[in-house]
């Protein structure tokens, strides 16, 4: 594909996405002492998901009848025991996986499906743009939290179904942000000086329009993984998404609801989770904003 | 100005259509046979055979739109699987509580919002702002649902001061503290993400004019801090009120999970039951309801707009 590239049209390309930009975004970003605590704790969080098995003590879906509801700092259970008597770190642990997933792969999806249709209609204008946005609209039409419930409503309760349900919601955002930042680079100069070199529309897109587009794309899908993480684990909270007992958080905040009068502390616990990896992913995507801003 | 309603107007019907349609495919969207999904499962032949004529399910899938939109347009949604009742007039009960609550919340965060927006605007670079923009953050990242939990926690179970759950007794029309107390926590629950989105927005509103030049001309002309904050003010009251218009209807459909830690007897509790029972008229219904109010919302807010600001008029 690369004999293509005129040779005007490579050092373009080189240049927008040189690894110096990218490390000198992360330099910017390892400065702010906001974004390196919400990496750590980030990491923390994910390591602890993953490493679950080598970390935490017991079985995430083996309880005990006369554990059941223990207190926060009970002796061999750190975190308590919750309604069926398993081991509340363990679970909070393991939970991670299923929650964490559920959050970013919808939104990893959506970015690499409405990114790309995105580019398209901004690139193609036309028939191919009203088509497009258009439909954006519709799906805009609905409050993403109840397009949610609907598509997840009607699917019924599934990892999978969520995940297909949260992708839909996250698409039309990130199109939308996609098109327009295509449509304002299609007017540039060095479009018309690559076209003029003989690039075909697919390299202008692949080389040009991605590496200029891909940046405010990018950094406008981090800040929807906050958003995405509190969908998701709310979607397992009514029910929806996560089964039991597989241990997720949204889920296990809802089995402890009737805990609430005998355990407070216990029955909160799963939400500090969510909020924290939420309040971190902001945070973060405002840092990266800023680091990506300067130039 | 009447051009830019009609052109309004214009967009939002093939909109409105469009989400009806949408929300008719969520039947087939669910798993098994539409027949089965609007029916329970002990439904005898009779009913079996009444339903399929009058929704017409022999036909063609859009003629069974057409048919389905009709009925929707004369108030008739079908009935509900799990008790039988007609699901129009379940919203009917419900949705009255689920505006009161938003409208309750809505002005909450407006109020909240516009408030410290407006501090953190004018004390824009400085600590202060830096607080209370964290603060936002932390108030649109919180999952509302937990927020409402640890609300329950401290209020109801630890201080035993708010009730924890339903709406009370009597009507949802009854103004007396004991019902207006059910409304509480679930309202500040509510208020969260809107306080932090209106607070977010304000404070750059606030930011950005004080930096305009009237505002250099205001003070320069020897005007009080109290006649420049009126003229910023309604500068910036009408993309506010736009803001806050808008999340009401987000806060109509949010609130299915914070009414489900409150119990509270809205569209989003219907919304959870229909989901328990896999009741999909109900669901469908409810989602139908819920996305026009939006669309009109936003009608609305996009009409009322140029009456409170001339620059879009003139736009």
């Amino acid at each position: 594909m690369s004999t293509t590239v005129s040779p005007i049209a490579l050092p373009a390309a080189a240049a927008a996405v040189t690894p110096g930009y990218w490390s000198q975004v992360l330099r910017r970003l390892l400065r702010d002492p906001v974004s390196v605590l919400c990496l750590v704790v980030l990491a923390a969080i994910v390591c602890g998901a993953v490493f679950a098995p080598w970390l935490a003590p017991g079985d995430p879906t083996v309880g005990s009848v006369i554990k059941r509801l223990k207190p926060v700092g009970t002796p061999g259970h750190l975190l308590g025991t919750d309604e069926l008597g398993r081991d509340m770190l363990t679970r909070l642990l393991y939970g991670g996986r299923v929650s964490l997933l559920m959050g970013t792969v919808p939104v990893a999806l959506a970015l690499l499906i409405g990114g790309a249709l995105g580019m398209v209609a901004g690139f193609a204008g036309g028939r191919v743009n009203a088509v497009i946005m258009r439909a954006t609209d519709v799906l805009f039409a609905f409050p993403s939290v109840l397009l949610a419930v609907a598509i997840a409503g009607a699917l019924g309760a599934g990892v999978g179904n969520t995940l297909l349900a949260l992708t839909i919601v996250l698409i039309p955002p990130i199109l939308r942000v996609a098109e327009s930042a295509t449509t304002q680079v299609r007017a540039l100069d060095f479009i018309e000086a690559a076209r003029a070199t003989g690039a075909d529309d697919f390299t202008i897109l692949r080389v040009h329009v991605f590496s200029n587009v891909i940046g405010p794309v990018f950094v406008y899908a981090t800040s929807l993984l906050s958003v995405a993480i509190i969908m998701a684990a709310g979607l397992s909270f009514i029910g929806l998404g996560a089964k039991p007992p597989t241990p997720e958080w949204g889920l296990m905040l809802n089995t402890l609801r009737n805990a609430l009068y005998s355990q407070p502390l216990l029955a909160a616990l799963p939400g500090v989770l969510i909020f924290a990896v939420s309040l971190c992913f902001n945070l973060l995507a405002d840092g990266l904003r800023s680091a990506m801003e300067v130039r | 100005m009447f051009a830019y309603f009609l052109k309004r107007l214009a967009f939002v019907l093939p909109i409105a259509l469009a989400v009806s349609a949408l929300c008719f495919s969520l039947v087939y969207l669910a798993p098994g046979d539409p027949l089965s999904a609007v029916l329970p499962s002990d439904a005898s032949q009779e009913t079996i055979e009444q339903v399929k004529a009058d929704y017409g399910l022999d036909r063609p899938i859009p003629v069974q739109y057409v048919i389905w939109l009709g009925k929707a347009l004369q108030g008739d949604l079908g009935k509900s699987i799990s008790n039988g009742r007609a699901v129009a007039a379940e919203i009917g009960n419900a949705i009255g509580n689920s505006l009161m609550l938003a409208v309750l919340a809505a002005s909450l965060g407006f109020t909240l919002g516009a408030l410290l927006g407006i501090v953190a605007g004018y004390a824009h670079g400085s600590w202060l702002d830096r607080l209370l923009s964290t603060v936002a953050i932390a108030g649109v990242s919180v999952p509302h649902y937990w927020l409402g939990i640890v609300l329950v926690a401290v209020f109801s179970v630890k201080l035993n001061m708010l009730p924890a759950m339903g709406n009370g007794p009597g009507g949802p029309w009854v103004w007396s503290w004991e019902h207006f107390s059910y409304l509480i926590l679930p309202a500040v629950t509510l208020s969260a993400i809107p306080a932090g989105i209106v607070m977010r927005s304000v404070r750059a509103l606030v930011a950005d004019t004080l930096k305009s030049e009237f505002v250099t001309g205001l003070v320069a002309k020897g005007m009080g801090h109290a006649t420049v904050f009126r003229h910023l003010a309604r500068n910036i009251a009408p993309t506010a009120l736009a803001v806050v218009g808008v999340q009401l209807g987000y806060l109509m459909a949010g609130s299915i999970l914070v009414e489900t830690v409150f119990a509270w007897p809205g569209t989003g509790l219907l919304l959870n039951n229909a989901i328990q029972q896999r009741d999909i008229p109900l669901l469908q219904g409810t989602i139908l309801v819920l996305a026009m109010f939006f669309v009109l919302l936003n009608l609305i807010v996009d009409m009322l707009q140029p009456l409170f600001d001339p620059r879009i008029r003139r736009s």
